[in-house]
């Protein structure tokens, strides 16, 4: 009859008794709002440093594989082990016409190979970086935000125009401040290169973003022209369609390019691969763990809370057993005084955990402007942030907590007979 | 009304055995306004508890208004007690933090009435015993006699069939009880069945009835023709 949650004289009768409770219900409210506030800090904190890291991911398609040749280590068909090979372009219209499910195929140079950097001049500047001949698709594998000018395009590509497009670092180097760079000359191991257009890397934090910013990118045919590279590809970038990951469509790929290549099927070290998606996952991984040990932690704090809040209610439940005898002789079931008692655990602990939520997210607000004004791209930490779905799993914990710090209250309380009312002190 | 029949009770305290009541045969008419009087430890107090199905006797039986009060789970006995009796306190035992007629519906709310007819039904009871202006007041702004005034306008607001009073003046002061008495007597007078737990000779005698109890036994039980309190107020 009167057991209904959204009985308003019901609520009424709790509100009475917290408020002639006032003080002490304030301070036992805190444990919860204590922590829940940790809680919802450290949820927010692993999500920041999960941004941080992630960020370093960001623009990149994460669903990619680098492909590589390496040294044949089995004899096959006839051909001896040991010896060299390189992939070419038809390579790359090979998987594109054989492996479904690919979004992209960016066959890749570097001058002097992975790890080197050559030398660069502007006039009496001059500095080391990272040259890549490349086709415009990389776009779509890497996030060059365009500072100023273009990227190259497919006009490039096709008449082997001398452009060069390249990082905000290099800009920096050689250039002095406030100079014209647009349209002018650099000489990337003696030929001449005109500057079409500077980017900015997006993927920052990381550890290596600064060097991701001193990179240059050419057209891959002019590439082959100037550098005498006669259609030989470096490496592949390859990016898997959204209903695909790449690591499934990785066997496939090897397998086509082994078959190209007269490499042994059961020759797994001729390919090199570095499969981007595989790394993602496993940092994807940790900071899953990581918010496991946030909520972990935040929810033992928050049961020292819960257990304040059962403490409080059992004394006030000594304190108010005559109120309670005299309720029951007044015709009040063991069920209205149970449910009077967890309903009323249940309004203070979610009360004081939506307030421990509030000032958590109000705090994390604030934090996130300074973070704004900060703009370091190699800080690992980023936009820390509760989810919806997250305050939907505090309120969770929040109300289960609450039906078992009234448990043993209301129990206590039930036990109380009215006889006690009669008791004359 | 209310009809007892060889009833006992006794305490397990220790390893003792406390043989309180030692066989009660009583009955209690519609309309009667009785008395039980004793020392203390006489048993009337729980004999009190056992009237109020707040206890329950090891033998013997109760009838309360034709019902047999025996073996009642919790729920059962709160229905019975809102339903059938009025508690009156020494202590009034009002809720503190709830004004007088907040205080007054508390019965009615656990029966489940409505807000509006219960706020109704209690301001008329408050009405009843003089104490409308005082409506919104609460149990610490009152003087005791106005509390036992509340308290018997919450004992009557569920309507019950018997009132239980348990030294209802043991707080007061002389004329403030007879003032109290004077309001019993007048319930009474409009045909309510009450029993008064009471050690105080002067106020045993403003009931129609005066039950003596003494170790566990009814002694005396004498019909009276009750002085009326209004001549001393």
């Amino acid at each position: 009859m009167n057991s209904s949650l959204f009985n308003k004289d019901l609520w009424k009768e709790i509100i009475e008794s917290i408020r002639s409770n006032g003080f002490r219900t304030i301070i036992t409210a805190f444990g919860v709002f204590w922590g829940i506030f940790i809680l919802v800090l450290l949820l927010a904190a692993s999500n920041g440093l999960k941004n941080g890291i992630l960020r370093s991911f960001e623009g990149t398609a994460t669903n990619t594989v680098f492909v590589w040749a390496q040294g044949i280590s089995k004899s096959y068909k006839g051909l001896p082990k040991g010896r060299r090979y390189q992939f070419d372009v038809k390579d790359a219209n090979a998987l594109r016409k054989n492996i479904k499910g690919l979004k992209t195929v960016s066959p890749r140079n570097r001058l002097g190979g992975y790890g080197s950097s050559n030398s660069v001049q502007y006039k009496l500047n001059s500095g080391s970086y990272s040259i890549y001949g490349d086709y415009p698709e990389i776009l779509t594998q890497q996030s060059l935000g365009m500072q100023a000018g273009r990227f190259m395009n497919y006009s490039d590509i096709d008449k082997k125009r001398k452009v060069a497009i390249i990082g905000i670092g290099v800009k920096n180097e050689l250039f002095t401040n406030g100079e014209k760079v647009l349209g002018e000359y650099i000489k990337i191991q003696g030929v001449s290169f005109k500057v079409v257009g500077i980017y900015k890397n997006n993927s920052s934090g990381g550890g290596d973003a600064i060097e991701k910013q001193k990179e240059i990118f050419i057209p891959f045919t002019t590439y082959d022209q100037a550098f005498n590279n006669g259609n030989k590809v470096g490496f592949f970038a390859i990016t898997a369609d959204d209903n695909h990951t790449i690591s499934s469509l990785k066997e496939p790929i090897m397998a086509l390019l082994r078959k190209r290549h007269d490499i042994h099927p059961e020759d797994k070290r001729a390919i090199g691969n570095f499969d981007l998606f595989e790394m993602f996952k496993k940092v994807s991984g940790l900071f899953i763990a990581l918010t496991g040990v946030a909520y972990f932690v935040g929810f033992l704090i928050l049961i020292s809370g819960i257990i304040g809040i059962s403490n409080i209610m059992l004394i006030v439940i000594k304190e108010r057993t005559k109120e309670i005898g005299v309720r029951r002789a007044l015709g009040a079931t063991p069920g209205n005084i149970r449910s009077q008692v967890l309903i009323e655990s249940l309004f203070l602990t979610i009360i004081s955990g939506m307030a421990g939520v509030s000032f958590a997210t109000f705090l994390i607000s604030i934090l996130n402007l300074i973070l704004d004004k900060i703009d370091n791209p190699d800080m690992m930490f980023a936009n820390p942030s509760v989810s919806l779905i997250n305050i939907a799993v505090a309120l969770f914990i929040l109300t289960i907590c609450g039906l078992l710090a009234g448990l043993i209250p209301a129990q206590t309380a039930i036990k109380i007979k009215p006889i006690e009312a009669l008791r004359n002190e | 009304m209310i009809e007892i029949k060889d009833l006992h009770k006794s305490y397990q305290m220790g390893s003792n055995s406390l043989h309180v009541l030692k066989g009660i045969d009583f009955n209690v008419q519609e309309g009667e306004l009785v008395s039980i009087m004793g020392s203390s430890g006489s048993g009337k107090s729980t004999l009190l508890n056992i009237i109020g199905i707040l206890d329950e006797a090891d033998q013997g039986t109760y009838t309360l208004d034709n019902t047999v009060i025996k073996n009642l789970n919790e729920k059962v006995a709160a229905e019975y007690r809102n339903k059938f009796l009025g508690f009156i306190f020494q202590s009034f035992n009002l809720i503190t933090y709830k004004n007088a007629v907040d205080n007054v519906a508390l019965p009615l709310y656990y029966q489940g009435v409505n807000r509006k007819e219960r706020n109704e039904k209690a301001l008329h009871y408050l009405e009843k015993v003089g104490l409308a202006n005082w409506a919104t007041h609460l149990p610490n702004e009152l003087s005791g006699g106005q509390k036992q005034r509340v308290a018997i306008a919450r004992a009557l607001a569920s309507d019950p069939k018997v009132l239980l009073a348990d030294e209802p003046t043991g707080a007061l002061d002389t004329k403030t009880s007879y003032e109290v008495m004077e309001l019993i007597q007048n319930i009474n007078d409009e045909g309510k069945t009450i029993l008064i737990v009471t050690h105080e000779p002067d106020i045993a005698q403003m009931t129609k009835r005066i039950v003596d109890l003494k170790d566990g036994l009814i002694i005396n039980d004498t019909r009276i023709e009750p002085v009326k309190a209004i001549a001393h107020v």
